[in-house]
């Protein structure tokens, strides 16, 4: 039983850790003005969000396995103050810290219609400390760390983010619809491809 | 109830002109236009409060 905890953690860690790669994939996918990764605007809003979800059910599995694993010793404490574990305690208080930032995204986008959207988009750039968070934390500590796979989970995640990021800000994504230029004169286009 | 567009806070993203094609049309720009007025059919209900719930500048309300 008490093998199964500690199982069960390194499992649901390296699931949270795949899914938040996705929700920051679909993340950036959604600010693009076009529909990204061949699906409709509203489906990679909705998978952005779906996604997230299914990641904070993992993660509270993953700490809470943690929380009754006679090795981890994890304090309840532990679960949201970084840094104060005793066992590795640096590469654990990352992974405290990544769970109190998806909390705060997750948390504020619940409540974006009456927060606003400013609050909320603010808060939302957090994702971006987030997610290398976690991953360092995956990394840095855990049975598994220095396994050949999780080493090949981890870089393939990196490639993900890393690739959307340099999508985003390649000269060829927009925020706004790619349709903008059909009703604009062609003498006024060089304009507009500035104001983008 | 009636759907509300809050044209300061809207991108023409065009994610609701997706979820709530029977009340929205696109302009050239992918601006969002009301096709028939703004009352919410009792069936377009769900529609409307996904694409309010969806729309990523908060620029949708629905107002009783
Ligand atoms: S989803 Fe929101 S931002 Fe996008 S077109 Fe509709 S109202 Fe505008």
């Amino acid at each position: 039983m008490t093998d199964a905890l500690w199982y069960f953690a390194r499992g649901s860690g390296v699931v949270s850790l795949l899914l938040l790669t996705v929700v920051v994939a679909l993340g950036i996918g959604s600010r693009s003005g076009r529909p990204a990764f061949g699906l409709p605007r509203f489906a990679v809003s909705l998978l952005h969000r779906n996604a997230a979800l299914l990641a904070i059910v993992f993660l509270v599995g993953h700490v809470l396995s943690l929380l009754f694993d006679p090795y981890a010793q994890l304090r309840l404490l532990d679960t949201v103050l970084p840094f104060a574990g005793h066992y590795r305690p640096v590469w654990q208080g990352l992974g405290t810290l990544g769970f109190d930032l998806l909390v705060a995204l997750v948390g504020t986008s619940l409540l974006r219609h009456r927060l606003g959207a400013r609050v909320w988009r603010t808060v939302h750039w957090l994702a971006y400390l987030c997610w290398p968070v976690a991953l360092l934390h995956g990394l840095g500590t855990g049975t598994d760390n220095g396994t050949w796979w999780l080493w090949a989970i981890s870089i393939a995640c990196v490639v993900v983010v890393v690739a959307a990021l340099a999508w985003r800000i390649s000269p060829n994504f927009s925020r706004f619809p790619a349709r903008a230029d059909r009703a604009v004169a062609p003498r006024l286009r060089p304009h507009l491809e500035e104001v983008k | 109830m009636r759907l509300h567009i809050d044209w300061t806070a809207c991108d023409g993203r065009g994610v609701c002109t997706e979820l709530l094609t029977e009340m929205l049309t696109e302009d050239d720009w992918g601006f969002p236009v009301l096709r028939n007025g703004d009352t919410v059919p009792p069936p377009l209900d769900g529609a409307a409060r996904r694409a309010v719930d969806r729309c990523p500048m908060l620029a949708l309300r629905l107002v009783t």
